[in-house]
């Protein structure tokens, strides 16, 4: 039986003017039925590009280089743009980062919520469609759901239109969700009721859930396992837990420590010093290592693939990690 | 929705008000009415006792007051030329100003938006490439030299198209129509194509830049996250929101159009409302230009308040703040 899906060594690049630049390299994961995965990196390590090549939707000039996109077991790289277009907002969902900028200003919520049931199911009637409507806004907690499918975005605050957004991506019953940074543009008060929702109804409708993010707390409050991203690579993954309690690569330890939390008792917050390289100015060896306090020679040429760590369940790219060696016994 | 109609009308009276006043002082400057009916054998003495007769000693408030009384009844005075008073000479040449504008806005609007939504759609596209390439051209070419070269292809080389006049003309009510005929039709393809010729490629180049900016927007993203079908992306989606601005923009421009009218009127002899204005200011005929600077000055401002109104249906947000 194959995952819900597996993301098989992903490179993705942008065609540029002055040539192809990598935005991920060999980028892996699986996801299966109930499973929350968190994607987390900072801004450019190449995670929401990652979460749009899933739908197949990178924005142009990025393409799939290489790799396999296996959504139980139909690569989603191979197949025509129809059949995508019937899997897009169908059975893998997205719900985008800005609820200010999402929502069509012109459409009514309702025109917006059923056109993509009828987008999928050509010979539902707009009554049906209307009536599902009407339920999934009441499932995201939407007050007097009838009157609001008449209305504009507009009309709406920020939460209230994410949450609509979270009814849209539902709507059509999908398999996988995934979600690039769904709370960041939101108050905090309200960013953990969304979550809440997100994860709550991940629960309920046994989803799979893709959570991009750069928030760290977020996804140890909600994911049960973790890829780490930095420069368009994986550099750990591992359960959520083990992550977060006992970080193996140089590059999540920096993440965590950065955390307000960490600082407790310095008036400083700690940060990882120097910046993340531009995506064509990587360096050799390991990406992370200008930046890395523990950098040794090897790390300046050699790049460390992915190793499962000894004792342990997390994996990571780090020549510090001892490799777990099994054997047939 | 309808005190955001009332509140535009409003809006409208007062621009109408303030057109009133700077046709007033036209009025005032242009012209002695004295000397107008009078001739030169007049003494001087009798021309004061006419001014004040006819008012014309008055203070100026006094003298606008009258000239708005007389305006709300429609009377500009008389044409000196035409001897007929000048709101009827407006009335009888405006169809022909209007039919060739609304010929023209057919052109424009029917044109514009395909070729301005395939170019944005596939804007790398050869096509599209010399689309964009054209309109420059036709924008940088200027009306009357575009006429005068149409004339001189179709008209004296080919001979297909008549290059003056309205052709056969059939009353409707008052109405003289050049639509009914074919002579007619014929009659109005030149000044049509050249009158818009401006327009166009300027429409094509804002709806083009316009739908391409809403095509990267991150709701026609969310829109083919939803799994949406092309041209539902397209048409629904994108160019709604591109209408908004085109609606805007439409409205002011088929003022414009109505100012170009003066300059392909006088080519094409076409006997419009453009073509009287510019005899009208060779003879210095002041109710004329007056009357002629009310109608268009009214017409502006009718069609702006519908483009409000129309855009007040299309964008919802407007509706709302009208509401309140």
């Amino acid at each position: 039986m194959s995952s819900l899906l597996e993301v098989k060594d992903l490179v993705i690049k942008f065609g540029l003017r002055t040539g192809d630049v990598t935005a991920t390299t060999g980028v892996s994961f699986t996801i299966e039925k109930g499973e929350k995965l968190g994607l987390v990196g900072e801004s450019g390590a190449g995670k929401s590009v990652t979460g749009f090549s899933i739908i197949v939707l990178i924005s142009k000039p990025g393409y799939v280089a290489d790799g396999h996109i296996l959504f139980k077991g139909t690569d989603l790289t191979k197949i025509s743009s129809e059949e995508m277009r019937n899997i897009r907002g169908n059975r893998i969902s997205m719900i985008f980062q800005d609820p200010m900028m999402t929502l069509n200003p012109v459409l009514t919520i309702g025109t917006q919520m059923t056109e993509t049931l009828l987008a999928h199911n050509p010979k539902m009637s707009m009554k049906e469609a209307s009536e599902i409507a009407l339920e999934k806004l009441r499932k995201v907690h939407i007050p007097s759901p009838e009157k609001r499918l008449e209305q504009y975005p507009h009309e709406f605050s920020g939460g209230m239109r994410q949450r609509i957004i979270i009814a849209i991506a539902l709507i059509t019953d999908p398999e996988i969700i995934i979600a690039d940074e769904p709370t960041t543009a939101l108050d905090v008060t309200i960013q953990a009721e969304i979550m809440d929702l997100i994860s709550e109804l991940c629960e309920t409708e046994d989803m799979g859930f893709i959570l991009i993010t750069h928030d760290l707390a977020v996804v140890a409050s909600v994911t049960e396992n973790i890829a780490v991203m930095y420069a368009g690579r994986i550099v750990e993954k591992g359960r959520t837990r083990d992550v977060i309690d006992n970080p193996q690569h140089p590059y999540t330890k920096g993440l965590i420590k950065a955390l307000p939390e960490g600082a407790k008792g310095s008036n400083r917050l700690n940060q990882i010093k120097g910046m993340m390289p531009t995506l064509t100015n990587i360096p050799d060896g390991c990406a992370f290592n200008p930046r890395c306090p523990y950098v040794m020679d090897i790390c300046k040429t050699d790049e460390p693939s992915l190793i499962q760590v000894k004792g342990m369940d997390t994996q990571a790219a780090c020549f510090l990690c001892k490799e777990e060696v099994f054997t047939n016994e | 929705m309808f005190a955001f109609i009332i509140r535009r009308f409003i809006q409208a009276a007062l621009v109408i008000v303030i057109i009133s006043i700077i046709a007033f002082a036209i009025k005032q400057n242009v012209g002695d009415p004295v000397r107008a009916i009078t001739g030169i054998s007049v003494s001087a003495a009798e021309r004061e006792a006419m001014r004040d007769q006819l008012g014309l000693n008055d203070p100026v408030f006094i003298q606008y007051l009258r000239f708005s009384k007389d305006a709300l009844h429609g009377d500009f005075g008389n044409s000196f030329f035409y001897k007929k008073p000048a709101v009827d000479v407006i009335l009888s040449k405006a169809p022909a100003t209007i039919e060739l504008v609304f010929v023209t806005s057919l052109i424009v609007i029917g044109l514009s938006i395909p070729l301005g939504v395939y170019s944005a759609i596939y804007p790398k596209n050869l096509f599209s490439r010399f689309l964009m390439g054209a309109s420059i051209v036709g924008v940088s070419i200027p009306v009357f030299l575009i006429a005068i070269m149409m004339i001189y292809l179709f008209s004296i080389k080919l001979g297909w198209l008549p290059s003056f006049g309205r052709g056969e003309l059939v009353s409707i009510g008052g109405w003289d129509t050049g639509m009914l005929t074919l002579d007619g039709w014929l009659h109005l393809i030149m000044p049509s194509v050249a009158l818009s010729s401006i327009m166009l490629p300027l429409f094509i180049r804002l709806i083009r830049s316009e739908m391409m900016e809403i095509l990267e927007s991150e709701y026609v993203k969310f829109a083919w996250a939803k799994g949406l079908t092309k041209h539902r992306v397209w048409f629904v989606h994108a160019f709604k929101n591109t209408l908004l601005t085109v609606i805007t923009v439409g409205g002011v421009q088929l003022g414009i159009t109505i100012a170009f009218t003066i300059l392909t009127e006088t080519v094409f002899q076409w006997q419009g409302l453009g073509f009287l204005f510019m005899e009208a200011v060779e003879r210095a005929d002041a109710s004329l230009l007056v009357a002629y600077l009310m109608f268009v000055g009214i017409v502006m401002v009718g069609v702006n308040t519908i483009v409000d109104i129309i855009y007040g249906m299309v964008n919802p947000t407007v509706r709302i703040t009208g509401v309140k």
